[in-house]
Formats: structure tokens, sequence, C-alpha cells
């Protein structure tokens, strides 16, 4: 299982990258092995608010139909509209270019609520015992 | 919640693991849901071949002349016809003609038969034919002997002609009894994915020897259940438990022309008086339910369960619904209350999300190698 040092992570498995005041969000190698062949991205809308822990984006692989949550608060800059027309790049490239959104985070305090690399490997490695 | 240790594992367990497959529970069994991944299996085996692990599914051996062993009553499908070397898809019905399960008979000699029939069912369908089966008939259950590999797509017959090569003149829904790396086995003509394809049902161990040989062709991939269950959608073809139930008749289904009227089955008299008040009320609005297919729009996919609107209205919900990869969009079936039409445009979802669709013929994908 892949996972990248310097990026954040949820128990929803997802990871944000921060840079300063913004963060690039996707789903862990490990989110997009469990979905399988990703079909579709709905993709937030630019200036969207989005909450910790609350939907972001929508995610349908060939069998089913999932939400994809932020792992901070913020608002919604930049979509990868690539993933509009390759939604297999998701899988192909989860940590590069198959992120989904980039925001301005509103509250770096909550960064205390996400894993860091050792600690997500520690988790999904608890997962598949 | 079954835990993996209480399932059942096919012959091909160790190969499933050993290619890397993703495994689930399905029907009791732990079975390979994908390997490479469901589109490439899916699209492989509608351009080249796949082979499918299809050992869960249950076989019954009936000993018995057709009317007095009670075989004919039990099953839909018309059967005194049906040659020797031929099989045929039916259903076994309850007495409101509710579908117990949807099955295939094959016809092995004048008075023996083969059923074939779903995993999850096993248990209900024995219990169904043992009360249903005089004392003029001999039944055996024989699926936890019985392995059965699938063999689907354009170039099957080449990929089984080196080891079974009387399958080279099988014709469609007909069967050989033939050698098979040195066993004597049924080798049909039938599947479930739309394309030229063969079904093997052999012994453990040479289900493993086939399932060996298969993938030493560089023409076969091995696919798994989400493959074989993309592909069957796409064909417009039920699936029992999901589209066709005990809740549901094979009229409703849109199955009728696989129902023997002719002759006397069970659930044969409450399936004529539902077609007697479909037949009064069509056009009329108000039929039970009638089959429908659809395409969505989009690459969004309708989803089991999701339900069907039109003109703003509630009116229906979806039984199956997938990502077709041949058409890269959303394909699903369901039932409707209302007589739709080819083109009518509906939306499917739920009270969050609506996607636009509309309403097709089946298959959903044509000209496929099934008659080749």
């Amino acid at each position: 299982m892949d996972i990248p040092q310097g990026s954040l992570f949820t128990k929803e498995h997802e990871w944000i990258k921060i840079d300063s005041d913004k963060g690039i969000i996707g789903i862990t190698d490990y989110a997009q092995h469990a979905l399988g062949d990703v079909t579709f991205v709905e993709l937030p809308k630019i200036a969207a608010r989005v909450k910790q822990f609350q939907g972001l984006a929508t995610i349908e692989s060939v069998k089913a139909a999932s939400d994809i949550f932020s792992p901070l608060s913020g608002e919604v800059i930049e979509v990868n509209a690539k993933l509009e027309n390759n939604p297999a790049l998701v899988n192909q490239s989860c940590y590069s270019d198959g992120w989904i959104a980039k925001i301005k985070i509103k509250d770096a305090s909550e960064k205390k609520n996400l894993m860091d690399t050792a600690g997500y490997k520690k988790y999904v490695e608890e997962l598949d015992k | 919640m079954e835990t993996l240790s209480s399932l059942k594992t096919t012959p091909l367990f160790n190969d499933h693991i050993a290619l890397g497959a993703k495994m689930a529970p399905f029907a009791g069994w732990n079975m390979p849901i994908q390997y490479e991944g469901i589109i490439a299996e899916a699209l492989h085996t509608r351009k080249q071949a796949a082979c499918f692990d299809i050992c869960h599914m249950g076989e019954f051996l009936i000993k018995g002349d057709l009317k007095r062993s009670g075989l004919d009553n039990l099953v839909t499908a018309r059967l005194s016809d049906l040659a020797i070397g031929s099989c045929r898809y039916g259903s076994l019905l309850n007495d409101k003609a509710g579908v117990i399960d949807d099955l295939i008979v094959y016809r092995k000699k004048q008075d023996e038969w083969m059923i074939v029939i779903n995993a999850g069912t096993i248990e209900k369908d024995k219990k169904q034919f043992l009360s249903n089966l005089s004392k003029d008939s001999d039944f055996k259950d024989i699926s936890n002997t019985t392995g059965k590999i699938d063999i689907q797509g354009p170039l099957s017959r080449e990929a089984i002609i080196p080891f079974a090569p009387a399958a080279q003149k099988i014709n469609y829904y007909t069967f050989i009894e033939t050698s098979v790396l040195g066993e004597n086995c049924i080798v049909s003509r039938t599947g479930y994915t739309g394309e030229l394809g063969f079904e093997i049902y052999a012994s453990q161990e040479t289900t493993k020897a086939v399932w060996k040989k298969l993938l030493q062709d560089k023409k076969v991939k091995p696919a798994g259940l989400g493959a074989r269950d993309v592909l069957r959608l796409e064909m417009g073809y039920s699936l029992y438990g999901q589209d066709i139930s005990e809740d549901t008749t094979p009229l409703e289904s849109g199955l009728e022309k696989f129902i023997g009227l002719n002759k006397d089955f069970i659930g044969k008299n409450a399936l004529l008086r539902q077609k007697k008040s479909a037949d009064n009320t069509r056009g009329a609005g108000n039929r039970s339910r009638d089959r429908v297919f659809l395409t969505t729009t989009s690459r969004r996919s309708p989803r089991h369960n999701h339900k069907i609107y039109f003109k703003d209205k509630e009116i229906g919900v979806v039984t199956s619904g997938s990502f077709s990869p041949h058409l890269e969009k959303g394909i699903g079936m369901g039932f409707v209350q209302l007589p739709l039409t080819t083109g009518n445009k509906i939306l499917v979802g739920d009270d969050k999300l609506k996607i636009e669709a509309i309403i097709c013929d089946k298959p959903f994908v044509k000209n496929t190698s099934l008659k080749n």
C-alpha cells in the first residue's frame, strides 16, 4: 500500500497536502483500490465552503457511489477538471494527477484531527488484519 | 454478516489468491469479484475471451419420465419437445407465480435431466423439487462435487478446442458429453455474458486442470463476478435475487417467452390471472408493473433501489444498475407502474440526487458474438 510522506490523512482515506494556507485533497491508494475502477467524479463548485469531515465530492465506481469528505474546513479554490473526461486518473495516480480539489484552509488547528503518514500506515495495517 | 471463515470456497480458491483477486462473499461463498479490474475484464471478454469460476452454482440430476416424474409440472419451460443434447431456460415458481429460482434444464437422455440453478437458492430449490417430484423419479443434488467454469468471448471456441475438440460443432443452447482432459464432462454452448461461450461441468480435479489450461492461453484472462454482472446487465439479463425474486412473476419481468403456456406447471393459474388482468388494463396506466431498461445520458450510473421519476412523479424502482464499459455511460433495469416507451425521458436517483436517463430497448450492447 503506497502512502506518501508529508501529507495528512483521514479515517475515510482522504489525503491533504498542505502548502501554507492551501491544501490539495485526494483519496488514498487504499481507497482507490477498495473502490475499483472509478467511472465518474462529481467535483465541488469553486467557492463552495466545506466543513471538516463533510461531503466534498462523490466518486462513482462500476459498482457503487461513495462520498468523499474534506479533511479540513475551507473554501474550494480549484478542482481537477481533468477528472471529468478521465476519472480513471484517480486509480492511476491517486496522489498526483488524480487529485480532486484544492481548498483555502480556514482553520489550521483542525489538523490535530488528522493522521500523519506513520499514523495512517498503522491505521491501514489494523484494518487489513 | 458472514465471517470469511464460514464461507465456502471453490476448488479454484488458491488460484484466485495467486492471481491477486479481490475476494468477497457471494451467496455464502468466498468468490473472486475482480482480478485486474472490472472494466478491463469486461472489455476483454467482449474482445477476446475470459474464464469465470462459477463452481458456486448448483446442479441437480433427475432421472425419470418427464410427466410421471413430476419434473414437467415443476418448471415453466416447455420440455416435452426439448431434444436430447439441448438445454432450455425456465423458472421454478411458487403457487403465486413468484419466482423461486431461474434455471436451465439440460436433457441428457430421454429420461435423464440436469438442472442448473443459482448458488444462493440450492436449499429451497431442493425442497421444492423433493416435495413435488413423484416416486417415479430419482433426484440427486450433485452441486458439491460438480465444478463449473464459463469461458466466454468471441475467441472462446478457439480457446477450448485444443482440449475439448468436440466443442467445435455445438450450437447455441445445446451441449455434448465429451472427454475434457481425460474426463467425461458436459460442455454446453451457454453463458451469461451475451458472447459466444461455453460452460464446462466437471469434477473438482478436472475443473482445476481446465482453469490452468485456459490461463496458459494468451487470449484468455480470468474475469470475476464483477465483470460477469456488468456483462449480463449489458445484455439485459435478469439476476435472481435482484431483478427477479419470489415477489416478482415472470410475466412482469418480461420473461413470458420462457413459459410453456400449453402445459401445466406450478404457478400457472396465478400467472394466467395476472396475464388476464394485465391485458385488460394495458395502456390504461394501472398495470401492476412493467420491466424497463434505461441508459443515463452521462457517465453517472443508476443503482439498485434508485427510484425512477417520470414528469416529477415517482413511478418505479431500479433493480440493477451499473456503469457500462462498452457504452461508457450508466445502464440499468427496473420496474415501473406506468407503461413507458422507448425514448421517454426519466430521472433516476434518490432524494438527494437525480440523474437524467432515457428508456431504451435491450440489449444495451448489440451485435455481440453470441450466435457466431
